[in-house]
């Protein structure tokens, strides 16, 4: 008989060792150092991704930047950060939650990718997430990441510039998600993060014009769930660096679909508002849940067991 | 244990109701009340469309409900021309409120901070508690809800900047001789951070509870996005109202705050 004390569900990812799979995503309370070590000790969050930070202060798209659909949240925040130079001392502050920060950066080449990762590198955190898949900042993000080439480029100079942990996060709204997966290995990349949001809208009929400010916003939680699902296990077919799944996890059965489909790592974004901040206790308690119901005594055991059955 | 998740749906909504309240002020009446008891302190946010998004109060919620709203810029002046049969969004309500305890309770109103006190003010009326109200304003006719607080006997007191009616300066003044004079179980203040501040030190220093409802600048308004971060709280999740012993332990409380980029500002 299988008891919760021996059910293992540690993980680690390129060298960061998590105490549970879940992952606070990035965008979600990430701005501030203090609010990142909340979701560490009072939600119970195995690691830590940051807001995606850039080179300067924006203050993002105007209001309304979120709504609540039937099914998920859409949102055009439009990437609001401090900018990097002032965020070294919420990096600081995030760091005594001694779960492994990971500092989400945003830029529009190469060379400034490289730039911000050093200097989120020289904050203190543990890996960069490249964010190539932003849907909703013109420049930004998913233009790029939709490219294999300028992919493979990016992950090639960042990883040469930097001595920790590289990983790229990517958009579902490609072809073929998995060539970019391969690109991001190419490059020397140590990790893919799947899936951002995809690109939706929403109109008020009364008003007859789009609710967000920026008219298109980017889709999460539930609906997009099956997308990430898929995108994971077919980049598992491709890569043999880790994958990190994202999107519409409110459960521990979510999660372990995307364990099952080739995940080493879950991320959790919308489900803070499904759940509240302790939703990564909670699906971290679902998984031990299941795993003793379903006989596995490790993580490990499942991961990536749908896609050679 | 159980998290109650305050839907972010975005619904349409008709104007009622356009009333002047005070100079620059007005309350406007919606086709629309929240689907629980309302707490004083407790918002939502209003869509107006082409224009903004911005948090309101809900000055009182029965078989419609009221916004009483200061006009300060673009959002609040646009929603200040509207008419009845105009439409707006509106999502929420959202965040914790008020709650009144004791029996003998001393509300402070910091300007149009008496918004999000009315509902809890009726309802303590309505509960049979005793109810001190200090208000500070700009000027005498710059006072919200004058009407309805008197003929309800509710026990006001007035400070305004310019002199033109009650005590001439702060509202701090008033209450510190109305503490040494009563005997209040409870504090409850919405108004300037500075004001709310001040109150907090002259409520520990009288060991009276205190409630205050804070503001930060909120995007989402469903404690996700981290705009209105206070110390890691999430203003419109966390709070907006706080009570003392929370507030105490804040770094940021009364000292600075986020703007629209996330970046700490001073007050
Ligand atoms: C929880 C809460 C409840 C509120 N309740 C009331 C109320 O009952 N009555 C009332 O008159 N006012 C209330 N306010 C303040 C009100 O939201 C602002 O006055 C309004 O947003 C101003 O918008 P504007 O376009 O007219 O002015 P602007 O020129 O855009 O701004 C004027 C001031 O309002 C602030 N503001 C603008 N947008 C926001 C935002 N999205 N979030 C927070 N602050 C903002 C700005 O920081 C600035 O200090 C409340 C604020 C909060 C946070
Ligand atoms: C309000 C909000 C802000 C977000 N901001 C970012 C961001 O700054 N950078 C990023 O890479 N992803 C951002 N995302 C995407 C999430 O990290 C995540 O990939 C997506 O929401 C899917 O996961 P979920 O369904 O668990 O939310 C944001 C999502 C939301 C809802
Ligand atoms: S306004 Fe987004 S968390 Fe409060």
């Amino acid at each position: 008989m299988i008891t919760l004390d021996n059910m293992n569900i540690e993980t680690s990812i390129a060298g960061l060792k998590m105490e549970n799979p879940t992952m606070l995503a990035s965008g979600i309370l990430g701005q501030t150092g203090r609010s990142l070590l909340r979701v560490a000790k009072e939600g119970g969050a195995g690691a830590l991704v940051t807001k995606s930070i850039g080179l300067e202060a924006r203050t993002g798209h105007g209001n309304p930047g979120i709504l609540e659909l039937d099914t998920g949240l859409l949102n055009a925040m439009g990437l609001p950060n401090p900018g990097i130079d002032d965020f070294e001392e919420e990096v600081q502050i995030a760091r005594r939650s001694n779960v492994p920060i990971i500092g989400s950066i945003f830029a529009s080449s190469p060379d400034d990718f490289a730039n911000l990762a050093s200097r989120m590198a020289g904050h203190g955190a543990d890996a960069i997430e490249l964010n190539l898949s932003c849907p909703h900042a013109q420049g930004y993000g998913v233009e790029m990441g939709s490219d294999p080439i300028i992919v493979e480029s990016i992950v090639k100079t960042v990883v040469e510039a930097i001595q920790i942990p590289v990983f790229a996060k990517l958009s579902p709204m490609v072809p073929d998600i998995a060539s970019i997966a391969l690109a991001v290995e190419k490059g020397g990349g140590h990790g893919v993060v799947a899936i951002n949001t995809m690109r939706g809208m929403s109109i008020e009929p009364e008003m007859g014009m789009p609710v967000l400010s920026n008219k298109i916003g980017g889709l999460s939680g539930p609906a997009i769930k099956p997308v990430g699902v898929r995108a994971v296990y077919e980049i598992a077919q491709k890569v043999k660096i880790p994958i990190i799944g994202v999107g519409g996890i409110n459960t521990g059965r979510d999660a372990i679909e995307y364990i099952m489909a080739g995940a080493n790592a879950v991320q959790i974004g919308s489900g803070v508002h499904y759940r509240g901040i302790d939703i990564f206790k909670k699906v971290s308690q679902e998984i031990q849940d299941f795993m003793q119901k379903n006989n596995y005594s490790q993580l490990d055991e499942m991961i990536g067991i749908a896609g050679v059955k | 244990m159980g998290h109650h998740h305050q839907n972010a749906k975005m619904h349409a909504v008709t104007i009622l109701a356009n009333r002047p309240e005070a100079a620059n002020i007005f309350t406007l009446e919606i086709d629309w009340i929240p689907r629980d008891k309302l707490l004083g302190g407790q918002f939502v946010m209003i869509w107006i469309p082409g224009v903004d998004e911005i948090p309101m109060s809900l000055s009182s919620a029965n078989t419609t409900s009221t916004l009483t709203i200061q006009k300060v810029g673009e959002a609040s002046e646009t929603l200040g021309r509207m008419k009845p049969g105009d439409k707006i969004g509106i999502k929420g309500p959202f965040g914790k409120g008020f709650e009144p305890t004791g029996q003998n309770l001393l509300f402070i109103a910091g300007g149009v901070g008496i918004a999000p006190l009315m509902p809890a003010i009726v309802t303590a009326q309505e509960q049979g508690k005793e109810i001190t109200l200090a208000i500070g304003a700009a000027s005498g006719d710059a006072i919200a809800f004058r009407d309805k607080l008197t003929s309800m006997g509710i026990d006001i007191r007035i400070a305004t900047d310019d002199g033109s009616e009650g005590h001439k300066g702060f509202v701090t003044t008033l209450v510190e001789e109305l503490l040494a004079g009563g005997n209040y179980d409870q504090i409850l203040t919405c108004g300037p951070e500075i004001m709310m501040a001040k109150l907090l030190e002259l409520a520990n220093l009288n060991k009276i509870p205190i409630q205050c409802s804070l503001e930060r600048y909120m995007k989402c308004g469903m404690g996700i996005c981290g705009s209105c971060d206070i110390d890691g709280l999430q203003v419109c999740k966390d709070g907006p109202v706080f009570d003392g012993q929370t507030l105490a332990g804040l770094e940021d409380f009364g000292k600075s705050k986020r703007d629209r980029s996330g970046k700490k500002i001073g007050f």
